[in-house]
């Protein structure tokens, strides 16, 4: 399995990528944004979180238009498999790889805690690890994490179960109280149509492992390692 | 050479956290009791070498949809300054 983790300048989840990617895999590549060819053969490409470019003019928006994003989204066309994680969901907007926006926290907060994601599809290389309706806990770190898309777009999301993971309570239900910033119908995560992207909020890649108080995003990585 | 303002502002009924919070300091803190609505944008001041106007729109239209703007959540409008 070959995975790159794309750096971007301002990214500082990287390296967190890298070290959950290399569970799954010990070909990692962590690229430059400046690049501007990636290989073929990528299964998987992670877009990191962080504050890419200073989050100037709106989170992810420099970033979508660095040079390496005209081959992440060559190929997201192809069907190579891409996740993006907080700033890396952003930047997957901005790059309208994904719909939708990643707008200010509703408290205007920036969120650093624990939260309880209901797996709201788990029919996708990303997902397929857990069970369907499985609540698991995945950190989130984020002051742009308010889901915000027109009816149409929330419609279609809902209509052809894009919508990946939403915010939960204990006992699985997505209520206002535990939706942390305001997203509509708590989306956490969602896919593209082709369900090769996916971008997310949370932060799976620092819940592998218990001493990190939570080990539940092991099984995303691991379910991309059996899927390539 | 012509100098031109891109204004970007959010669509109605996008959460305006930053326009709240400055709605709630003026109102709380200066003590004036007559503002509401308030909504932030923002705008970009930029020289283009061009004086077509139909070029200067098709310029300023790329740029916005590409970069500036998210038609998401904004719109934008333009002058000659």
């Amino acid at each position: 399995m070959k995975i790159a983790v794309i750096t971007f300048p301002g990214s500082n989840c990287d390296q967190d990528a890298v070290m959950a990617a290399k569970k799954i895999s010990n070909k990692v590549l962590n690229i430059w944004h400046k690049q501007t060819s990636l290989d073929n053969d990528l299964d998987l490409i992670i877009i990191p979180g962080g504050f890419s470019y200073g989050d100037y003019l709106r989170s992810g928006a420099m970033a979508s238009i660095s040079p390496v994003m005209q081959e992440v989204k060559r190929l997201a066309d192809r069907g190579n498999k891409i996740i993006g994680i907080c700033n890396g969901f952003q930047i997957l907007t901005e790059s309208k790889l994904l719909d939708g926006c990643l707008i200010r926290n509703k408290s205007g907060k920036f969120i650093c805690q624990s939260t309880k994601l209901l797996v709201a599809n788990n029919q996708s290389a990303f997902t397929s690890g857990y069970k369907q309706n499985q609540i698991i806990n995945i950190p989130i770190a984020h002051a742009d994490g308010n889901f915000f898309a027109s009816d149409d777009v929330i419609k279609k999301l809902q209509d052809d179960n894009l919508i990946a993971f939403r915010y939960v309570d204990d006992y699985g239900v997505a209520s206002a109280e535990a939706n942390p910033n305001g997203s509509i119908f708590n989306i956490a995560g969602i896919f593209n149509s082709n369900k090769n992207v996916l971008g997310l909020m949370p932060h799976p890649e620092r819940a592998i492992d218990n001493h990190l108080g939570s080990s539940d995003g092991s099984a995303l990585f691991s379910a991309l390692q059996l899927a390539c | 050479m012509q100098k031109l303002r891109i204004h970007i502002a959010l669509k109605k009924g996008v959460l305006d956290t930053q326009g709240k919070a400055i709605e709630s300091a003026i109102n709380k803190n200066l003590g004036y009791n007559q503002i509401s609505n308030v909504r932030q944008g923002k705008f970009i001041d930029l020289d283009i070498a061009e004086t077509d106007p139909n070029a200067i729109k098709q310029i300023v239209e790329d740029i916005c949809n590409k970069l500036l703007v998210n038609g998401v959540i904004e719109n934008y409008s333009y002058q000659i300054i």
